[in-house]
């Protein structure tokens, strides 16, 4: 069904390469007479993604980007680790959909605040909600907001250098921090907190990367030596993936701490799995059974750091220390799995295990809020209702990426959603379900309220202001970039004449 | 734009640099970490620059292909491939050239293709192959593999076109972009509550 869609669409509306278009369909903006005026809300890759793809195959689609933040790019920019530059590359290309010229960007632009979802609906043919998920899931347990015990997003936002996370100020002086959550966010803070600043090797060692230097500084003085991922099902149901495993199984200086009896029976049925859980699964083995022998075994008994997987554990309380103010460990219970695979349910049973840490992170999800009364919102799952993008039962509303299918995935899934999501709306345009045939003022109606409420919105070309910036402070450190951390002054820099 | 064209200028010439450095005659991947438009900090350690860069260092790239594409058409090999809406698109490339850069470099239509540019980090330049072309290509690291096991549509004759590098052999050969596949939800509502 979906290929069908892809093809029709794309044989309808290609004008690449000198190809002419089917005969009688010469695009749809000749069809209608009118433009189809686009607003998309939130700068990640879900909204590039969308963008990309409404301009390439609507001939006079012009679509206005609006990003809370002055600056775009959402977890590109704030959530990938610094220690994966490559991800970011995908950068290069969003930034050549923002050079478009039927697309421009605009940063400092809360919409919930500083623009309602009903005067965009004014100016605009389409909304398109992409703001993802800032929020993360809560444990729920007594001690959950002791000092010292932080969500996994916020840790990550401290690191990236999101300015509202900017003074977590977090406590690195114990030697285990204890991470809930099985998932790719937890390895990356587990390997952002065991990482080696300044071994010298062949490769990315931290200094060099983007991390915020407030969150150097603070790693490099850091007592952590021991982190433990604790999650409440098996072996065979772990989120993350294989390359970040084996970058934690690869770390120098530390150690993989897996429990062989993690694993019995594991191997029987690992082998009728499929390819991506299979090797996963087996490179789990391999860490926890084989003996290591030579340089390895060396190595690993050289380490100054470890980091172990626990499984079958829920947690059901933070103890706190002496002080009754900072955690001092958590009382998990241990749990036992009904069902097999991807689906299979934790059951608790009486046992409880306590274990010590001095720092606390809870990764088990993002989340995503309302982001106005007037869009639907389904509370339980945490994303808009919708059926492939269009927003149920409000036309003229489309979202894509997290806030459309919930926060996981990576930048490849994100990608193919947000061309579904930009090929409804083609759609909807060619069959009338979405009706252009009013001319909609766009930007230029929302200029004018942006002004009377003196909100300064920040241009593209504005935030390479901020990029030249950050680049050249960067620079001077023999770091990619040194990112700014105050709205305001990023703003300001935005502003500057050339 | 002064500031622009100096640094293409310079990230012409640091791809230069780096073009010596590649495996062999192979511009496929190199070495643990590094990346294909990665350049050398002062501390003569490789790190990869590109983050927040412009498309001034894509242009870089180009430009070096561009000239090299200009050489001698002997080192020429021709490839098929067939997009996702079922359109052939013929592509010249040069001898060592990834499929990545023959994509890249002649500007092939084809949707989100190579969002990492190349260096390990996605999985959008997935491509299929006959079975009788996959048996002859050069075996596939973990790291190839690590990454093609989270691609959209994956077959037998799976591989990342960022690491094949175009040999006389595959003169007048086919791939295939996979589609994307539908999952099995498909016109499913979401989160309706209904």
């Amino acid at each position: 069904m979906s290929r069908l869609r892809g093809a029709l669409l794309a044989a309808i509306y290609r004008k690449a390469s000198g190809r002419q278009a089917l005969p009688g369909v010469r695009g749809l903006s000749s069809k209608t007479g009118s433009e189809l005026k686009v607003c998309i809300i939130g700068s990640g890759p879900a909204g590039f993604y969308t963008a990309q793809h409404l301009l390439k195959y609507h001939e006079s689609a012009v679509v206005d980007i609006y990003e809370k933040l002055p600056v775009p790019f959402g977890l590109v920019r704030f959530g990938v680790a610094p220690d994966h530059p490559e991800v970011k590359n995908v950068i290069n290309a969003f930034t050549q959909t923002a050079h478009h010229d039927r697309c421009s960007f605009y940063g400092n632009v809360t919409v919930g605040k500083d623009l309602s979802i009903e005067e965009l609906k004014q100016a605009y043919h389409a909304l398109i909600l992409t703001y993802g998920a800032e929020a993360n899931r809560t444990l729920g347990i007594p001690g959950e907001n002791l000092r010292g015990v932080y969500s996994a997003r916020t840790f990550v936002g401290w690191y990236n250098g999101l300015p509202e996370n900017k003074n977590l100020n977090p406590e690195l002086s114990s030697e285990t921090a204890i991470i809930l959550g099985h998932g790719n966010v937890g390895l990356d803070v587990a390997r952002i907190l065991l990482s080696p600043i300044d071994l010298l090797r062949l490769g990315m060692f931290l200094q060099k990367t983007d991390i915020a230097a407030h969150a150097l500084e603070a790693i490099a003085a850091s007592k952590v030596k021991r982190v433990l991922l604790v999650g409440r099902r098996g072996p065979l149901q772990v989120a993350f993936t294989i390359k970040e495993l084996r970058e934690m199984i690869n770390l120098p200086d530390a150690r993989p701490l897996l429990h062989p009896s993690d694993f019995e029976g594991i191997g029987q049925i690992v082998k009728d799995l499929p390819r991506p859980r299979k090797r996963l699964t087996e490179l789990m083995i391999k860490a926890a059974l084989e003996k290591p022998s030579g340089n390895e075994a060396e190595r690993r008994a050289a380490a100054s750091k470890e980091w172990g997987l626990q499984f079958l554990r829920s947690p059901m309380e933070v103890i706190p220390g002496n002080d009754g103010k900072w955690v001092a460990g958590i009382r998990l219970s241990v749990n036992k799995l009904e069902g097999l695979g991807e689906s299979a349910k934790f059951v608790q049973t009486e046992d409880v295990e306590d274990l010590e840490c001095g720092l606390m992170l809870s990764s088990i999800g993002y989340k995503s809020y309302p982001i106005d009364p007037s869009v639907p919102f389904d509370h339980q799952q945490g994303i808009i209702p919708n059926n492939l993008g269009r927003v149920l039962h409000a036309p003229g509303l489309y979202c894509s990426g997290w806030v459309k299918r919930g926060p996981t995935g990576v930048i490849v899934t994100t990608m193919h959603d947000g061309f579904e999501t930009a090929v409804s709306v083609l759609e909807d345009v060619r069959s009338g379900a979405l009706d252009v045939s009013a001319s909609k003022g766009g930007y230029e109606i929302m200029e004018a309220l942006l002004k009377q409420r003196g909100i300064r919105p920040v241009s593209f070309s504005g935030w390479e202001k901020i990029d030249n910036v950050e680049v050249a402070n960067g620079e001077k450190a023999g770091k990619p970039r040194e990112k700014l951390l105050d709205v305001e002054e990023m703003v300001e820099v935005a502003s500057q004449r050339r | 734009m002064a500031a622009t064209a100096t640094r293409r200028f310079l990230l012409t010439s640091q791809s230069a640099v780096f073009k010596r450095l590649r495996h062999h005659d192979c511009s496929r991947y190199w070495g643990p970490r590094s990346c294909r438009s990665g350049r050398r900090g002062e501390d003569g350690l490789f790190f990869c620059g590109r983050v927040g860069a412009s498309s001034s260092e894509t242009w870089g790239r180009h430009l070096l292909n561009t000239a090299a594409r200009l050489q001698s058409s002997k080192d020429k090999v021709t490839v098929d491939f067939i997009n996702r809406d079922g359109e052939k698109l013929t592509a010249e490339g040069n001898l060592g050239d990834s499929l990545l850069d023959v994509v890249v470099d002649n500007n092939l239509d084809i949707d989100g293709f190579g969002a990492c540019e190349g260096t390990l980090a996605c999985s959008t330049c997935h491509l299929i192959f006959e079975q009788s072309i996959y048996k002859k290509l050069d075996s596939i690291t973990d790291e190839e593999m690590d990454m093609l096991d989270l691609a959209y549509g994956l077959k037998e004759t799976s591989r990342l076109g960022c690491q094949i590098c175009l040999k006389k052999w595959m003169d007048g050969m086919t791939v295939e972009v996979p589609n994307d596949v539908a999952d099995a939800r498909q016109a499913k509502d979401f989160g309706s509550g209904s």
